[in-house]
């Protein structure tokens, strides 16, 4: 079992460097998967390590801190997808408007150019 | 003065909020190099950056918000394509770059496609010292190594490209944080571009904090390393055949 998850692991990893040297993943978001893909290699290669996590913080049981830990990462990188999104959108719609205003000063100046409207395309 | 002065040539000022700067930058660059056009992209200012570049005689170029130098220098390249230049040479707007070295950065195209006007090359006062100083050596050599020629200052912003650079630049300039400087160099060379460097000393800022922060020496010597290995790994992307 612990096979299977370790080249898991690594096909994950694997994964990531594939989408960065493509340029599909910008490196501040592959840092992170990045550092999440070896911090599992290492639980998986020495499981009392996760023992012995568990006990230094108090949890009884070790796969129950697993779990947390999963739980909060997943909620800070979906929080921070979020802010990512919503800044996406909001220079969306700045340049929307920029072109918006662009192509009202070009009619103005170009009036032989007859305005695209939505029915013409 | 040198032969090469009769190409038109572009002098490209990537500025953010440099208020302070810019007017006296741009007419440093005019009174050096008169026949030379001075475009100014504004980042994304919420200073009055755009207008203190206009009042002193450049053509601004105003971006909707903020994309980085990476993405100012692009827009600037691809001013530099569309508008048929010879030659685009990149000028910080802070002050650092002396305009009177602008010829010299631009003479070594006479033997390369990107001339870097490099710090402590031979020249100047310019020291760094700790895991900042270990991340310039280091990226230098591979740098060197991959470019095979001797360049000492590989994140310099003071750099000129030709046509064929600039070419390459509008296809692929990344917007990320040392990929402007590192990986765009990188992909250059793997495109088959050569470069050059060319002694230039630095000045002091004006106005303003120097972006040198002893705390995020150690940071940055990690990103330079992560940005180098994957620089090194990517496949070129070579540039369009027909130009827009």
């Amino acid at each position: 079992m612990v096979v299977v998850i370790t080249a898991m692991t690594v096909l994950f990893i694997a994964v990531v460097v594939l989408m960065l040297l493509r340029r599909q993943l910008q490196e501040k978001y592959a840092v992170l998967w990045i550092v999440v893909g070896v911090a599992m290699l290492v639980l998986e290669v020495s499981p009392p390590l996760l023992g012995w996590l568990a006990s230094a913080a108090g949890v009884q049981v070790p796969s129950n801190l697993l779990f947390f830990l999963g739980i909060v990462l997943l909620l800070g990188v979906s929080l921070h997808l979020s802010w990512e999104l919503s800044r996406a959108e909001d220079e969306i719609r700045r340049v929307a408007e920029e072109v918006t205003l662009l192509r009202a000063e070009m009619e103005r100046i170009t009036p032989d150019v007859a305005p695209t409207d939505a029915d013409d395309e | 003065m040198t032969a090469s002065t009769d190409q038109r040539t572009l002098v490209i000022v990537p500025a953010w909020n440099e208020q302070a700067n810019i007017a006296s930058t741009v007419r440093e660059i005019r009174s050096a190099t008169p026949t030379f056009d001075v475009v100014v992209i504004d980042d994304g200012s919420t200073d009055h950056t755009a207008r203190e570049a206009r009042d002193a005689g450049a053509v601004v170029l105003q971006l909707p918000f903020n994309l980085g130098v990476g993405g100012a220098m692009r827009t600037g390249f691809r001013y530099a394509e569309r508008h048929d230049y010879d030659r685009a040479i990149q000028v910080d707007a802070d002050g650092q770059h002396d305009p009177a070295d602008i010829l010299r950065v631009l003479d070594g195209l006479e033997r390369a496609d990107i001339s870097i006007g490099a710090r402590f090359a031979e020249r100047g006062e310019y020291t760094v010292r700790g895991p900042r100083r270990w991340a310039m050596v280091l990226l230098a050599f591979v740098l060197s190594r991959i470019a095979r020629t001797k360049l000492t200052d590989v994140t310099s912003g003071f750099r000129a490209a030709n046509r064929r650079a600039i070419r390459q630049y509008v296809a692929y300039y990344p917007a990320e944080y040392l990929g402007d400087t590192i990986d765009s160099l990188v992909a250059a060379v793997h495109s088959g571009l050569t470069v050059t460097q060319v002694p230039v000393e630095m000045r002091q800022r004006r106005h303003g904090q120097p972006s040198q922060r002893p705390i995020g020496a150690m940071v940055y010597l990690f990103r330079s390393v992560f940005a180098l290995v994957f620089a090194v790994l990517r496949q070129p992307v070579a540039p369009r055949e027909e130009t827009l």
